[in-house]
């Protein structure tokens, strides 16, 4: 049961953050690319605050995978660098926190672009 | 050839959309969604289990993820469901991945360097250029007003 309720809370989280996209997309005039970019800032906004990553700890990935989870890494590892290196942490932070997703959606992006062929636009 | 006005136009416009189904797209949204990040969360699970600890256990259920996004928009699965999906295969991680893959392969056509190695960043690149600068303007907030 226990178990059911944690999967349950990332469904929900996940789910809730997904759907306010959609609203985004249905009442607004918000392109994809925008809104990728207002899930990030708002992600760095949230996790600076330090009002995300309580929802991290609560919902798991519910929080951490949509792209506001990855804007809080950033924000995390950016503190985290302060912290031990001073105005340079500002600057190598960032990246630093985000860094594995970075690189691995570049990676495997490139991988299977180059492993694939392109599809027909009427497929 | 008739002139059109700029209302007559966005009549036009209406009529040729699609209507934008919000009761259908918000549930599914959600559901997809939803689903992902539970897939995800069970990736989390099963790298703790397995000795992981959580700030690498996090990082790589991510990875994971975006490795099979990947996957499945080079086997044109990823674009099918995102037409159901909508914000739910967008805001996840999977869709930025999917936002790389996607035109590294389409625009493979134009050369490796300028057509898949520049186009891959097309959504991407403002997504990082916007998450990294409002990181280092958040630290250098926080280490002008000692936060951390």
């Amino acid at each position: 049961m226990e178990l059911f309720w944690e999967y349950a809370k990332a469904f929900l989280v996940g789910g809730v953050i997904c759907a306010i996209g959609q609203v985004l997309i249905d009442y607004t005039k918000l392109t994809p690319a925008r809104i990728l970019v207002i899930y990030v800032v708002t992600g760095v906004i949230l996790g600076g605050l330090g009002l995300y990553q309580p929802l991290v700890d609560w919902a798991g990935g519910g929080a951490s995978i949509p792209l506001t989870g990855w804007g809080n890494t950033i924000a995390k590892g950016t503190r985290e660098a302060v912290a031990e290196k001073g105005i340079f942490g500002a600057l190598s932070g960032g990246l630093t926190g985000s860094a594995a997703g970075v690189a691995a959606a570049i990676f495997f992006g490139f991988l299977i672009a180059v492993a694939f062929k392109p599809k027909n636009k009427e497929d | 050839m008739e002139t059109v006005t700029n209302r007559a136009y966005a009549e036009m416009v209406k009529k040729a959309s699609p209507p934008s189904n919000s009761a259908r797209n918000i549930p599914l949204a959600f559901l997809i969604g939803g689903a992902i990040c539970t897939l995800g969360h069970a990736f989390i699970k099963l790298y703790t289990s397995r000795g992981v600890p959580e700030e690498t256990a996090f990082p790589a259920a991510s990875v994971t993820l975006v490795f099979l996004s990947a996957l499945f928009t080079g086997l044109n699965i990823y674009d099918k469901l995102a037409k159901y999906g909508g914000a739910g295969t967008l805001v996840p991680i999977t869709g930025f991945a999917n936002a790389i893959t996607a035109p590294a392969l389409e625009f493979k056509t134009e050369g490796y360097v300028m057509g898949l190695g520049a186009k891959m960043f097309i959504i991407a690149g403002p997504v990082i250029v916007y998450g990294i600068s409002a990181g280092v303007a958040y630290g250098i907030i926080i280490y002008l007003f000692r936060l951390y």
